[in-house]
């Protein structure tokens, strides 16, 4: 085995791992999603909205599997997180399931039946698979940042002390909004590529423009709360980052501001949020200027960048606990073991880049833009 | 743990999972069979082939896309009620997991995108390419999910880590090679094999006894009955292969199963029907085959299947070397540098799980009287009765499986398909039962692995998370009421589309009608 690759660098890059997937996910899955959350709007007559579904309905399940591969991934890697955030999150996360089971049987049975009431209800479903997952998804990231109501025994069995309202406090809605704005910008900027010039790609650009003016202010809000208020953590002594994963072992407290001192300690960080703002810019440019791919080029970077701030700022951080802090869940203490972080890392260099071929072949099959004849003779549309 | 809490987490564990195994073997089947319709086609440029590959895909794209959306709440359902349980084998039991995804899931999901939206786009032999990886894709995942419930049945290749409290790999090649997830792995899908081969023979009689699409239903038969015959000999065949992974692996589930409460003189008789009676720990009215268990089960004449008073004494035994385990391992939380506990938890961590069992009764197995013990120790049986029964219904519908489809590979044979009109009622009456024979498969391997949620290793009881039962029912209520809505929307448009038939293109029929001269079918 090679030298460097012990357990700290192990566990260092499955903890970039967990951000790639989360990624992957949202630049994949999150034009799907983005697109759910504006159906009804973008589209006004059922042949408005089957351009928007079938601009996305071949790949969207490919790009699902992000968020499958999210949770396997997550319990193989970091099997403290998998079990503290779903269990702690419980009634959250079922929202969240509820909500994008809508989706597969929305896609598929909507056009089933032409009757408009039919199309209209599955369209609403849609809509609330898109919305509220894009919602859910930035609180659950904005409680995270808060630390969460949870401690752990000496069995290692967690606790958790919220309650599912408790989730909604005004920074983790403002997390909740920046995220969708995230997700509906990069929904719109892909509508622009792949539905032909008219009424539907106009409504995109629109929707677009304001989804990413109001992620630039809520980014910028965001960032002004974590460095104002009471919010981060710091481990106080010594870390062994060769150390066994027992969350027990470590003294951490709360630190107010402590989210801002990676940056400077690592002022390279700083990249992330720079990416957030200035690929959400850029997009924004795109879209008024009719320039579509680098808008969508643009709405990815956002992404990247928004996604990857919150995870520097938190490092090691992972999942810190506000009514314990002790229990806290870092890079250092919630990994799986050495061996299977290994396999897994070996696992992945083989197969992802597979995916990633076979994914980019299936893009390049339903190349192309969707238009409003497609809908109306392409036998095999939805 | 709260009893209550552990209940409703496993009736929602029970539920969804049963639900969800509606539709998955369904998919798995009907890909490759969609497969072989579709080589056909590429084969022999018919257009029907591609009619009837075409329609076949559309009552695949109806059940496929509720075994997505099920299956949603299936891979994170361990981490939302089964917290404990995630922490404790999560080392193990999330790789297979998170393979399947990337290994499985991104395939069959993005091919099935292709495989629907590609028809125009894609050249003929380019199309079934992307059909066959559909197919891949889905059956590479129950090889996944069937490597980590195989690992739950038969915990290989790991041990428990006294500084993480968790158990860890500690031989992967283990896991994967598993004698009882791979005997698991090729019974499930050839069951799922033997679901698909159901299902269009029994829609495709139902057509015949209509007089509708005969030229379309006669063909569809055909592949049919091949696929099924195979398929439903190698379930019974795999599934003994399962049982005899049973002697060496799960022995207390094999006596449930058998209702074998004391071990026989080798080779033991099989009891056929009986009436077990847990009080008496014996069974009532039993009709007994002489030798076959033994036969079956240890593949000699004299190899013991032990049964499960012997089990119980074992487990005693096992019990008591555990609290010596958990005593060393409460030392070591205490101090992880203490030696002495260390080397008592290593002579004894195998049985750790084993004093687990006292937890149900006390919150310190160390305070366990020798009584205490000999309630845990019997903890281990499963409900026999309910184990007894499973199997044998299970196990009867694999081999009237097998009846029908030789008979429907003989009348396919002899050219009497067409007009066998007994038969068609025959098999849209066999519509539902391999459906019921799969669940209770999972029935007979899950509820025989009780009281443990990993064999051995740790009591279900233990698995659940930190949750009130006011939550667990919330969400059981939810996902009830979600599924029961969905689930009659599928089996509706399902109907639907079987009653409108293979017809969207009118040049196929009229080329089907040109070729059927000669078929004459009444109504």
């Amino acid at each position: 085995m090679m030298e460097w690759l012990d357990y700290e660098m192990l566990r260092l890059i499955w903890w970039a791992l967990l951000g790639v997937l989360l990624i992957g996910f949202t630049l994949t899955d999150g034009f799907d999603l983005g697109v759910a959350s504006i159906l009804p709007f973008v589209g006004r007559n059922d042949d408005e909205r089957r351009m928007a579904i079938n601009a996305i309905a071949p790949t969207w399940e490919g790009n699902q599997v992000w968020f499958i591969l999210g949770g396997g991934a997550i319990f193989a890697a970091w099997p403290y997180i998998y079990a503290v955030s779903f269990s702690g999150f419980y009634l959250a996360m079922f929202v969240v399931l509820a909500s994008l089971i809508l989706r597969p049987v929305g896609f598929k049975y909507r056009s089933k039946k032409t009757d408009p009431k039919w199309r209209s209800r599955w369209d609403w479903a849609l809509f609330v698979g898109g919305f509220v997952p894009s919602l859910v998804f930035g609180v659950a990231v904005g409680n995270v940042l808060l630390g969460i109501p949870f401690h752990i025994n000496s069995d290692m069995r967690s606790f958790y002390e919220g309650s599912f309202f408790g989730l909604f406090t005004p920074f983790s809605l403002l997390c909740g909004l920046l995220s969708v704005a995230m997700i509906v910008l990069h929904g719109a900027a892909y509508l622009t590529i792949k539905v032909e010039h008219g009424v539907v790609h106009d409504r995109a650009k629109t929707y677009g423009t304001w989804a990413g003016l109001a992620a630039i202010v809520l980014f910028a809000l965001g960032g002004l709360m974590v460095a104002f208020t009471n919010m981060g953590y710091r481990i106080e002594g010594a870390v062994d980052p060769l150390g066994p994963s027992n969350p027990l072992r470590a003294e951490t407290v709360q630190a107010a501001g402590a989210w801002l001192a990676n940056y400077s300690a690592h002022p390279w960080m700083i990249i992330a949020p720079v990416l957030g703002f200035g690929g959400a810019v850029l997009a924004l440019i795109g879209i008024r200027g009719k320039k579509e791919w680098p808008a969508f080029a643009g709405s990815s970077l956002a992404a990247t960048g928004i996604i990857s701030t919150v995870g520097l700022s938190m490092f090691p951080f992972i999942l810190p606990s506000s009514i314990d802090p002790r229990s806290s869940l870092t890079v250092w203490n919630a990994s799986s073991s050495e061996h299977t972080l290994g396999i897994m890392l070996f696992v992945t260099i083989v197969l992802l880049p597979i995916v990633l071929i076979y994914t980019s072949w299936a893009f390049k099959v339903m190349f192309g833009r969707v238009t409003a004849q497609d809908v109306k003779t392409n036998p095999d549309f939805y | 743990m709260d009893p209550t809490v552990v209940d409703l987490s496993r009736l929602q564990f029970a539920l969804t999972a049963l639900y969800h195994f509606l539709f998955v073997p369904l998919t798995l089947g009907l890909s490759f069979m969609l497969v072989i319709m579709e080589s056909v086609y590429v084969m022999t440029n018919r257009p029907i082939w591609r009619s009837i590959t075409r329609f076949w895909a559309k009552l695949f794209g109806i059940n496929f896309v509720l075994g997505v959306a099920t299956g949603l709440t299936m891979e994170f359902q361990f981490g939302t009620n089964w917290a404990y349980f995630s922490h404790y084998v999560g080392d193990i039991f999330g790789a297979p997991l998170a393979i399947e995804g990337l290994m499985a899931f991104f395939l069959e999901a993005t091919f099935v995108g292709l495989m629907f939206f590609g028809w125009d786009r894609l050249s003929k032999l380019g199309h079934l390419f992307v059909t066959f990886m559909v197919a891949l894709g889905t059956n590479l995942s129950a090889l996944w999910i069937l490597v980590a419930n195989g690992w739950m049945q038969h915990p290989t290749g790991s041990v428990f880590n006294p500084d993480t409290m968790r158990m860890e790999v500690s031989d992967f090649g283990a896991v994967l090679m598993n004698p009882v997830a791979q005997a698991k792995f090729v019974h499930t899908v050839s069951a799922g094999y033997v679901i698909a081969a159901v299902f269009v023979l029994g829609i495709s009689s139902f057509y015949m006894l209509r007089g509708r699409f005969p030229g379309f239903a006669k063909r569809s038969m055909v592949v049919a009955s091949a696929f099924g015959l195979a398929a439903s000999l190698s379930v019974v065949v795999l599934g003994d292969e399962s049982g005899y992974a049973l002697t060496d692996n799960q022995k207390m589930k094999l006596a449930a199963i058998e209702a074998e409460w004391h071990t026989e003189p080798a080779p033991a008789g099989i009891t056929l029907v009986g009436l077990p009676n847990m009080k008496e720990q014996k069974t009532d009215y039993a009709v007994k085959i002489p030798y076959v268990l033994g036969l079956i089960g240890t593949r000699s004449l004299d190899g013991q299947v032990t049964g499960m008073s012997e089990l119980v004494l074992q487990a005693q035994e096992r019990i008591e070397h555990g609290i010596v385990a958990y005593d060393a391992l409460e030392k070591l939380k205490a101090n992880s540098d203490d030696t002495a506990a260390r080397s008592a938890f290593e002579t004894h961590r195998n049985d750790l799980g084993y004093a687990l069992l006292l937890k149900r009764y006390m919150e310190d197995p160390r305070q366990a009287t020798p009584e205490d013990i000999r309630l845990a120790a019997w903890d281990t049986v499963p409900n026999v009765p309910l184990m007894f029964w499973s199997f044998r219904l299970m196990a009867g519908i694999g081999f009237a499986m097998i009846a029908l489809f030789a008979t429907a590979f003989i009348l396919c044979s002899m050219r009497k398909h067409t007009s066998a009109r007994w038969f068609w009622k025959l098999a849209v009456f066999a519509l539902p039962f391999p459906w019921i024979a799969a669940e209770l498969g999972w029935v007979v391997a899950e509820m025989g692995r009780q009281p443990w949620a990993i064999d051995g290793v740790l009591p279900t009881f233990l698995g659940p998370s930190s949750l009130t039962p006011a939550m667990i029912l919330t969400t059981i209520i939810g996902f009830t009421a979600l599924y029961g809505t969905l689930a009659v929307i599928e089996v509706r448009l399902m109907l639907a589309a079987i009653k409108h038939g293979p017809v969207e293109d009118h040049a196929d029929l009229a080329t089907e009608r040109a070729q059927e001269p000669q078929l004459q079918v009444t109504a």
